[in-house]
């Protein structure tokens, strides 16, 4: 695989370097710029989260009432809407979508250059509404109604730029949903698709068809603040409520765009580890559509506390304990497939255990405050932040590290140390864990979530939490330590250094601008997923 | 050679992409038809005299303006389709003027109302009972984003009329007309709802 120029060096006619890479349709490029901005955020957003905690172990050390409502709101923005819900698919959905599928871009290359372009104009305008005169918004990261119509905070602006987010967001998702139809390599039937591919395809639909719904009550909130439409202010005549509704809408799929792709990159790394083909490809690949599909329907339960009939919380509680279900599936299935394999402790590995633990006790916390009568008294608490938190950063986070120390380098060519990896993500594991469990015990003690000051009794949960976040910290600082040295001075990466064997293991690393050297194409016969042969395409 | 890029692989990729478009834009719209229902549900009778106040002459005919200029434009598609090129763009001409006259018979209702006091936020509004308040909200809101959305037609339209005067566009490679006809109906369909939800059922 020599001879062609790898997609980082330049290629001909593409301008200076800024030019280079802006102006370029390349989905490697794209991913790999996504990758740079949600990285970035989440370093903004990490040290947030630590003034929050600093902040709670002394409350009015660092910043008083106010400032802790704004700081606690623009940690939520920024990790939610600037990189976790981008997260996975923009990064790695960008770079490796179109390799898995053998093909040599997405179906629309300038509109993915166009989204990467209006996820830019939201965040720069979500950066604005954080520094401009006046104050960021304080309303939590939900623009919960109508506090986020009245008060005098920078709202308007943060929910114009989550709104031109969306868009971004829903560009992708078209891409990609008319990427996997009409993009596949001869012979890549539906049923050899790579799970992660699955996923993505899940996750765009889920895009596709949640985002609008965010986007048009965010135009609602910015209607009544600038023009006083009042939909969602009693004193108009609106509710509240509806607010909430459209808003879960939206933002319990959103759940399942985080988590969804993170899940993909576990049933990619999981085999590949285990020297063994993933247990049940069919039940894996469609409990990805079941969890979009039933995902869908279970945003009630976010409002359980907020006024509902008996009968539809039963309903949606049910339903709830539904979703466990297809979840449950992938979580066994990856161990059954771990089971009497020949496993191999690379990094990747360590990283991928890390989230099958972290999202199983996120999932299995999950199923207690699904359920009506704990809900209600756990719901106001740390104890949801706990469970969020397991989710998405111990779930989805975890995962985009196993996913950046699997694929980086094929990303960029480096091979990074992966004794250093290791001792990071143990580092990060225990810090993770003295992090957040001490929320659940916090949260069943009555501590109130988003409160600035407690009472005595709950400090010392609040201790062990604050000094398991500088844990967690330094455990991230070796990680992305680890990767930056990689990056300037690693070794000098094979094109298959972990036996993968999708098909973006079979090109070079990092791969030419045209993707493959020879077209890819898959045998008609034989064991679908697995097996393949390059060859030129018939 | 594998050159999977959307344009070689035909209309047939660009067209998925609209159609997927069109989903999103089907719930952008869609939350705004919930929320009517639900206020609707508990305000009824403040519905019903909010509606009195539209005027149903204007609207039945921006109504039969919109359905044919939606007309002129599926003739313009077969017209191309035909390689009738000079009488595809008239027709396109047509829908883009059809267009145009709606958003100016859709500004002579607002302004009708604005010069009344019933834009949002206005003293005389504020006094209303708040079912009226909510009606009127939700008129210019979705009025509103469905006239957005007809004027971004009106731009895609003019752009495909440039191409086909430029000669850029041919029997068989004119996904991007066809595509925002597909755009110009949709928006044409909501307004199908957005009549009787305002003008009809009063």
């Amino acid at each position: 695989m020599k001879g062609q120029a790898s997609y980082l060096e330049p290629g001909e006619g593409r301008g200076g370097f800024w030019a280079g890479w802006m102006l370029s349709t390349d989905h490697k490029r794209i991913g790999v710029m996504y990758l740079a901005a949600l990285l970035s955020f989440f370093s903004a957003g990490v040290v947030l989260g630590l003034l929050i905690r600093l902040n709670l172990i002394d409350p009015g050390l660092v910043m008083g009432p106010q400032r802790y409502n704004e700081v606690f709101t623009t940690h939520g923005i920024i990790m939610i809407f600037l990189f976790i819900i981008p997260g996975v698919p923009v990064a790695f959905g960008n770079f490796f979508l179109p390799l898995m599928l053998g093909a040599n871009d997405v179906a629309f290359p300038r509109i993915n250059r166009l989204s990467w372009w209006v996820y830019l104009a939201g965040a720069t305008m979500i950066a604005a509404a954080l520094f401009i005169n006046g104050h960021p918004p304080d309303t939590g990261w939900t623009f919960y109604a109508p506090y986020s119509i009245r008060t005098h905070t920078n709202v308007t602006l943060a929910v114009m730029g989550v709104f031109v987010l969306g868009f971004s967001s829903i560009l992708t998702g078209l891409n990609f949903i008319t990427t996997v139809h009409t993009m596949r390599a001869p012979g890549m039937t539906w049923f050899r698709l790579p799970l992660f591919v699955w996923t993505l395809y899940a996750t765009a639909w889920v895009q596709l068809l949640a985002t609008p719904v965010l986007a048009i009550t965010l135009v609602f909130i910015a209607l009544g603040r600038v023009f006083g439409v009042g939909f969602f202010d009693p004193s108009r005549g609106g509710d509240p409520i509806i607010y909430e509704h459209l808003f879960w809408t939206y933002s319990h799929p959103a759940v399942y765009i985080m988590i969804l792709p993170a899940m993909g990159i576990i049933s990619e790394v999981v085999p590949v580890f285990a020297r063994k083909a993933i247990f049940g490809y069919k039940a894996v690949a469609y409990s990805a559509i079941a969890i979009a599909g039933v995902g869908y329907l279970v945003w009630g339960h976010h409002m359980f506390t907020s006024g509902m009939s008996g009968k539809a919380r039963i309903i949606f509680s049910l339903i709830t304990f539904l979703v466990a279900v297809p979840s449950g599936i992938k979580v066994f299935n990856w161990v059954a497939t771990l089971y009497r394999g020949s496993i191999r402790m690379d990094a990747p590995l360590y990283f991928a255990a890390s989230f099958i633990f972290l999202f199983s006790l996120g999932g299995l916390t999950g199923l207690i405050q699904s359920a009506l009568a704990p809900n209600l008294n756990l719901h106001g608490t740390y104890w949801i932040v706990g469970h969020f938190h397991y989710v998405m950063f111990g779930g989805a986070g975890s995962a985009l590290f196993t996913g950046l120390h699997y694929w980086f380098p094929k990303m960029f060519g480096k091979m990074y140390s992966q004794r250093r990896a290791k001792i990071g993500c143990l580092i990060f594991f225990i810090g993770f864990n003295l992090l957040y469990f001490p929320m659940f015990i916090l949260g069943l003690n009555g501590m109130p979530r988003r409160y600035f000051d407690y009472p005595r009794r709950y400090f010392t949960g609040h201790l062990i939490s604050t000094m398991g976040s500088w844990v967690l910290a330094a455990g991230l600082i070796v990680i992305f330590s680890n990767l930056i040295k990689a990056l300037i001075s690693g070794e000098p990466a094979p094109a298959n250094p972990w036996g993968g064997r999708t098909l973006e293991w079979q090109t070079s690393s990092p791969p030419p601008h045209e993707n493959f050297e020879i077209p890819p194409f898959l045998e008609e016969t034989g064991e679908g997923k697995s097996g393949f042969r390059a060859g030129e395409a018939g | 050679m594998i050159a999977r890029h959307a344009a070689s692989r035909g209309p047939l990729v660009s067209r998925y992409g609209m159609w997927f478009f069109l989903y999103t834009e089907l719930l952008l719209f869609g939350a705004m038809f919930l929320v009517y229902s639900v206020y609707r549900y508990r305000f009824p009778s403040d519905f019903h005299r909010g509606a009195m106040e539209e005027n149903l002459v204007t609207g039945s005919i921006n109504t039969l303006v919109l359905i044919t200029s939606s007309m002129t434009l599926a003739m313009a598609v077969s017209a191309m389709k035909t390689g009738e090129n000079r009488r595809s763009a008239r027709l396109q001409l047509a829908s883009i003027l059809l267009g145009v006259v709606f958003l100016c018979i859709k500004y002579y209702e607002w302004h009708a109302k604005i010069i009344k006091g019933l834009y949002p936020n206005s003293p005389v509004l504020l006094k209303l009972p708040k079912g009226q308040i909510l009606y009127f909200g939700l008129y210019y809101a979705m009025t509103g984003l469905h006239g957005l959305h007809l004027l971004a037609g009106i731009g895609a339209l003019s752009f495909t009329l440039w191409l086909t005067v430029n000669g850029r566009l041919t029997r068989d490679n004119h996904a991007v007309l066809e595509n925002t006809g597909l755009y110009w109906h949709f928006v044409d369909i909501v307004w199908m709802y957005l009549f009787p939800l305002f003008y009809l059922i009063t």
